[in-house]
């Protein structure tokens, strides 16, 4: 049986988390900047901008935006290129288990500042 | 009469008899009142009758005539030969991403299914009053921009999104007719017809490429079109 099938119904939601989360990622990038442009530097600079409760959760905003950006992009790129289900739900997989590692990993490492 | 050379580098392949396609030179003289480069093709045909492309109207209103220019898909007959450069060969080449059934006729088949799959019609099921159903200008207004499409299949054959998966993505022009109808006050299936296009492939394998805008040659504008019905999609979602 060779039957196109679609009518998933979703995607709306992927498509406004991708906008809201590239527009998070956008006014830390300015704030990072801005801080650079503070004269951050050195590793106790950034401890002590780390130390700030807003910085922390902005962070932490910050790297979950990006993970879910980057799974939502990944995905598209599968969709687009992979078409046998299974190697295709192998990689979705693997993207997923990935992307939720380096996003505690990421968070555990900014935390520990 | 002054007269001059072109020449053309054409896409040729026969199935029946070709192995695989290749692009043959080939020149022609035109005259001072052969305009568009449908001229030129007609005046090919003289040179090498096997030649075979689509052509109907020769006014960009019938859409048969669409073809890879230069590497830009367009409409033959509304691309004035005056816009080539000289002394370089004019490259035609079919549409992109659709069969090939002959030189430059593709096969269309998969480009009208989408087409199809987003019942490019009004459905209303009131009975229909004596004369016409009324609009007032403004709705009226809203579906200027779409009503236009020709189906030539210049965007959805420029549309990266499409080639990759044809069978499954609406593609551009048929997201303008969906557009076209979602925007119809007449019309009575807007929640269906959202409906029908939420899905990651129907809809969202767009991903704002815009070729389909650079190509349309009745100056129209899918991308917009698609953006409206993501923005109706999230205004009735939350």
């Amino acid at each position: 049986m060779d039957r196109i099938v679609v009518g998933a119904h979703y995607g709306l939601k992927d498509w406004l988390t991708q906008r809201i989360t590239g527009i998070v990622m956008a006014l830390y990038t300015l704030f990072m900047a801005a801080a650079l442009l503070a004269g951050v530097n050195g590793q106790e600079g950034w401890r002590a901008l780390m130390s700030h409760g807003f910085v922390r959760f902005f962070t932490f905003l910050f790297i979950i935006s990006l993970c879910w950006h980057a799974w939502i992009g990944v995905r598209d790129i599968w969709m687009d290129y992979v078409k046998p289900a299974g190697i295709r739900l192998t990689l979705h997989s693997l993207t997923a288990i990935a992307l939720i590692g380096y996003a505690g990993w990421a968070i555990q490492v900014i935390w520990r500042l | 009469m002054t007269t001059r050379t072109l020449q053309f580098k054409i896409y040729r392949y026969d199935p029946d008899k070709d192995q695989k396609p290749y692009m043959q030179d080939i020149s022609v003289e035109v005259d001072s009142t052969d305009r568009k480069l449908l001229d030129a093709l007609v005046k090919l045909k003289a040179v090498d009758d096997a030649i075979s492309f689509r052509r109907s109207c020769r006014e960009g209103v019938c859409g048969s005539d669409a073809l890879n220019i230069n590497g830009k898909n367009g409409l033959a007959c509304l691309t004035d030969l005056n816009t080539f450069p000289e002394g370089k060969p004019i490259v035609l080449r079919p549409l992109p991403g659709l069969p090939v059934i002959r030189d430059l006729i593709v096969d269309m088949t998969q480009f009208f299914k989408q087409y199809h799959s987003i019942k490019p019609y009004l459905i209303n099921n009131d009975p229909p009053p004596e004369r016409e159903r009324l609009q007032s200008p403004e709705d009226r207004e809203e579906l200027n921009g779409l009503y236009e499409c020709i189906l030539c299949a210049c965007c959805s054959t420029a549309c990266p999104s499409f080639w990759w998966n044809p069978d499954k993505f609406v593609g551009p022009a048929g997201l303008l007719a969906a557009y076209r109808f979602i925007a119809d006050t007449r019309d009575q299936a807007t929640s269906e017809r959202l409906d029908n296009l939420e899905d990651p492939y129907r809809l969202f394998r767009c991903h704002t490429i815009m070729n389909c805008v650079d190509v349309c040659p009745k100056g129209l504008n899918p991308t917009l079109a698609i953006g409206k019905i993501k923005a109706m999609m999230v205004k009735r979602a939350i």
